[in-house]
């Protein structure tokens, strides 16, 4: 009688998570790497696919903003209520760098975690970061300026681990 | 007793899950967690993370704003 040997196939038992990056604003910096991490946490394994203006969250030196200039969902804490600002002042300068710092502000004030700890923890947590090469030459990013262990890749290798994934989006 | 307790009360989401899987790491096989917790969005999350990770969630409480959770590592 032949015996059967069981092999250990904990790496293909798992579920994976693929998410294409491709805003690189303060806020929507935040769903890539918070489902990542969490994916990460709940022992699946997770892929960020970074493009166009997403590309900007694996530079080592982040310099987060975000606008209320066309965004009228974006209320802010004016007045003791939350107001939302007319385009026509959200136009002026100065007025990102104000609407930055308000929501850093809150985002500390609330325990939310800053972009900077998030990816930490992707990165300490094995969720691979890909880079897209395309968008690199047409932005003329170097690769001295993202952070280390970020890999490199097109269309090709998003898909082959996207066809493979359980769970794919696009934020 | 629990083997580890984490603390992730003031920290929003994902924070105290991803707390709670690094401690959870550092204790052995069949050992309990215990995390505190102030997020409302905790209650669900620690079911979901239980559940799809196989570590039982032994209990689940509330007191005041505060949420308490005991895992067990089974995994």
């Amino acid at each position: 009688m032949k015996l059967t040997i069981e092999t250990t196939d904990a790496g293909q038992n798992r579920k994976s998570l693929s998410i294409i990056v491709s805003k690189g604003t303060l806020d929507w910096a935040y769903p890539p790497f918070i489902l990542a991490t969490t994916a990460a946490a709940m022992d699946m394994d997770a892929t960020l696919f970074f493009t166009f203006y997403g590309l900007g969250l694996l530079k080592k030196k982040l310099d987060l903003e975000v606008s209320p200039l066309g965004n009228p969902a974006m209320k802010m804490p004016m007045a003791g209520m939350h107001l939302g600002m007319p385009n026509l002042v959200a136009a002026l300068p100065g007025v990102t760098a104000g609407a930055t710092a308000m929501m850093k502000n809150m985002i500390q004030k609330k325990g939310v975690a800053t972009i900077e700890e998030l990816r930490e923890a992707a990165i300490e947590s094995g969720v691979k970061l890909v880079a897209c090469q395309m968008t690199m030459d047409l932005f003329e990013f170097r690769k001295e300026d993202m952070i280390e262990g970020v890999s490199f890749g097109g269309a090709a290798t998003y898909l082959e681990q996207a066809v493979k994934a359980d769970v794919n989006l696009f934020v | 007793m629990t083997d580890k307790t984490v603390d992730a009360r003031g920290l929003n989401c994902p924070l105290p899950i991803l707390r709670a899987r690094k401690a959870m790491n550092e204790i052995p096989v069949g050992g309990t967690l215990e995390v505190l917790s102030t997020d409302p969005g905790s209650k669900a999350d620690f079911a979901a993370f239980a559940r799809q990770t196989g570590n039982e969630l032994l209990s689940s409480e509330q007191a005041g704003d505060c949420y308490r959770y005991v895992l067990r590592r089974n995994g």
